[in-house]
């Protein structure tokens, strides 16, 4: 929907990791040698089931976890050099972050101007207050609240309505870059509508770049123009929206895609579906070589031994799999 | 058609809150046949799970109340049932399975402990024999290894596991009727396509009736043959699965509909989102509830209560709009077609 081909870069995550330390011979790899890259403008979605690492993905481009490896680019400087030399708000004024649990997320002691204002008094400390004050009237009305609601506290609104000031917060600091962790999870079918046409105008409106984090694949495939999935903390597939949905290389997209169930019965009825065996593995100890051999039906010997690499197998269509080997064909 | 196992007629339910009477089910009526499973669909707070609470009788006394209604289990009236009565169609002829796999477990107990408890309580077995079926029962809902994990506690399962056991419970006495609470909202897509097809396959070898209580219409164009569109409390339209989801009749069943993307549809058009929020059930109604989100609202909707209109066999819906005096009718036919 967006027209981000021919554009510039503006994220850009090469062989990013970020291991957590459970024990003395224990490391969770939520996340392992991770790359990809954002267009200006564009919605990238990030997929995959819980634990497979893409919240953790999400919150280590913000800085709110320190990476193991790898690095990250933004607008085409380091982070790590960015926020040493500039320091952390530099960075934190461009990207923000939308969380998924609307309930939780916004403070229930403050009011929504000052929740909303937090932002602002840190990156903007010059500001006047009366300033202040139209901005946050300004930015409720953007998202579709009222600006005589700015005195009332978090526990007065309905979940869709906090997740709208969870956004206004997002927004307030004027960021470039936002990560939408799970923002419509938690909401109503008849409200998620609503977040995720606001969120798509906002983009237009502002110029805004997304990672769209999400389970629910019908909504990711709506709002996105790209799709990364992940497994067990890595990437197994990155492609075009309507060219993942229509093709999909790897096994583990293709289950994932069978799995959704249609709101048609006449489809969903009739439709064959791949049943994955199992659960996934234990992410402490995950499986040799490929790690979705365990569960995959394509499985073949060189699975178990050999990590496959993350191959541009079509024009734009990467995939992780050893059915797309060889690349001579 | 045969005689329904179970039937719920003009169902009123009201808690005590502090802030008055919230009167949360407001006159739902349905039926379900043997080896059917009916859909109820509906928001938070519509009233759905409020219903299933009320067919099991687990709402709490001090704070609810039945002020109307009639809940009829294989010619019984269930909520006059006495104490002992209840405890026996519990779990053995009515079961449930909740929501949440994490915390519907006692995690004090072993899963062996709490399937024989059930097992035992309702059938006249002796302990052997109880906890052989209690291993049979986690075979039959796919649980590898099942004479080992039987003596494992809740927090040695995964999600998708504990959601199995849950179902063993529930399926452990044979029940005639099985009521599922939103049974797949907390696990994967990739776990939800196994539970889905576990509970048919079950379900077509022992002819149990199934409510399934969900958000996800999906798993309704999955599961059900019948479905119920509850709005504050509200049974607003039901109807054979094919009525609904290709002929809907109601604008909030519309609204519905259209508001959640469609997988294999090419594109991004804008969705077309239900504006506003569901009524506050605190406060006293009148008119049709769904009249503030409405986009087809008549003065009518707004003061009388609409009636409940039968569209076609066994598809009824209650909305204005289908009043022979409701003249916008024949242009609204072309947008329920869309």
């Amino acid at each position: 929907m967006n027209e981000v081909m021919n554009n510039r870069v503006l994220l850009e995550v090469n062989h990013l990791s970020k291991h957590f330390q459970l024990g003395p011979n224990q490391t969770l790899r939520a996340v392992d040698d991770v790359s990809f890259h954002i267009w200006q403008g564009e919605t990238l979605g990030l997929v995959g089931e819980s634990g497979c690492g893409k919240s953790t993905v999400g919150r280590t481009l913000l800085q709110l976890y320190k990476p193991t490896g790898g690095e990250i680019r933004f607008a085409g400087e380091r982070v790590s050099d960015m926020t040493e030399r500039k320091g952390h708000k530099a960075y934190t004024s461009q990207m923000q972050m939308i969380f998924q649990d609307p309930y939780s997320s916004l403070n229930p002691r403050m009011t929504v101007t000052e929740i909303i204002s937090e932002g602002l008094m840190i990156h903007r400390p010059n500001l006047a207050k009366k300033e202040r004050k139209e901005q946050v009237s300004a930015l409720l009305e953007l998202v579709g609240l009222s600006s005589r609601q700015a005195n009332r506290y978090p526990h007065e609104f309905s979940g869709g309505q906090r997740q709208r000031i969870g956004i206004a917060r997002a927004l307030a600091v004027e960021p470039s870059f936002i990560v939408a962790d799970e923002p419509i999870a938690a909401l109503d079918v008849s409200i998620q509508a609503q977040i995720v046409n606001l969120l798509m105008d906002l983009q237009r409106q502002k110029q805004l770049t997304y990672l769209f984090i999400a389970h629910d694949l019908s909504m990711v495939k709506h709002i996105s123009d790209r799709i990364a999935v992940m497994y067990l903390g890595q990437l197994v597939e990155l492609a075009a929206s309507d060219e993942l949905y229509a093709r999909p290389l790897h096994p583990y997209t293709e289950a994932l895609l069978s799995a959704i169930p249609l709101p048609d019965p006449v489809q969903e009825q009739s439709r064959e579906r791949i049943v994955l065996q199992g659960e996934i593995p234990n992410p402490l100890n995950p499986p040799s070589g490929c790690r979705f051999h365990t569960r995959c039906p394509k499985a073949f010997d060189i699975c178990a031994k050999e990590i496959p690499s993350f191959a541009e197998v079509l024009p734009q269509h990467y995939v992780k799999c050893h059915l797309y080997g060889e690349k001579g064909e | 058609m045969n005689q329904p196992i179970l039937t719920v007629d003009g169902l009123h339910v009201a808690f005590h809150s502090q802030r008055g009477e919230v009167h949360a089910v407001r006159g739902v009526s349905f039926c379900l046949q043997k080896q059917e499973t009916l859909a109820i669909v509906g928001e938070s707070g519509s009233g759905k799970s409020v219903t299933a609470k009320a067919i099991m009788r687990l709402l709490p006394k001090q704070s609810t109340s039945i002020p109307a209604g009639q809940i009829t289990y294989a010619g019984q009236n269930v909520l006059a049932l006495p104490p002992r009565e209840l405890q026996s169609l519990r779990g053995a002829e009515i079961s449930m399975v909740f929501q949440d796999p994490m915390t519907s477990l006692n995690p004090t107990m072993t899963i062996g402990q709490q399937l024989v408890e059930g097992i035992s309580k309702h059938q006249r077995l002796d302990k052997a024999a109880a906890y052989e079926k209690a291993v049979n029962m986690l075979q039959l809902v796919g649980i590898p290894n099942a004479q080992e994990r039987i003596r494992a506690y809740p927090h040695h399962f995964s999600g998708g596991m504990r959601q199995r056991v849950g179902i063993a419970m529930a399926l452990a006495c044979d029940p005639k009727v099985l009521i599922a609470d939103e049974p797949t909202t907390a696990l994967d897509v990739t776990v939800q396509a196994q539970i889905l097809e576990l509970m048919k396959s079950l379900q077509q070898r022992t002819g149990t009736g199934i409510i399934l209580i969900t958000h996800d219409l999906g798993v309704v164009a999955n599961m059900a043959q019948k479905v119920a569109v509850m709005y504050a409390g509200e049974v607003v339209e039901t109807g054979p699965i094919a009525e609904i989801f290709y002929r809907p009749k109601h604008p909030y069943t519309w609204g519905l509909l259209r508001s959640m993307p469609r997988l294999d549809a090419a594109g991004n058009e804008p969705l077309i989102p239900i504006p506003g929020t569901p009524p506050d059930l605190a406060r006293q109604q009148q008119g049709c509830p769904f009249a503030p989100r409405c986009a087809h609202v008549m003065k009518v909707c707004k003061h009388f209560s609409p009636p409940l209109t039968e569209v076609s066999s066994g598809h009824t819906a209650k909305c204005w709009l289908l009043d022979q005096r409701a003249q916008q009718q024949e242009r609204l036919a072309g947008v329920a077609g869309g």
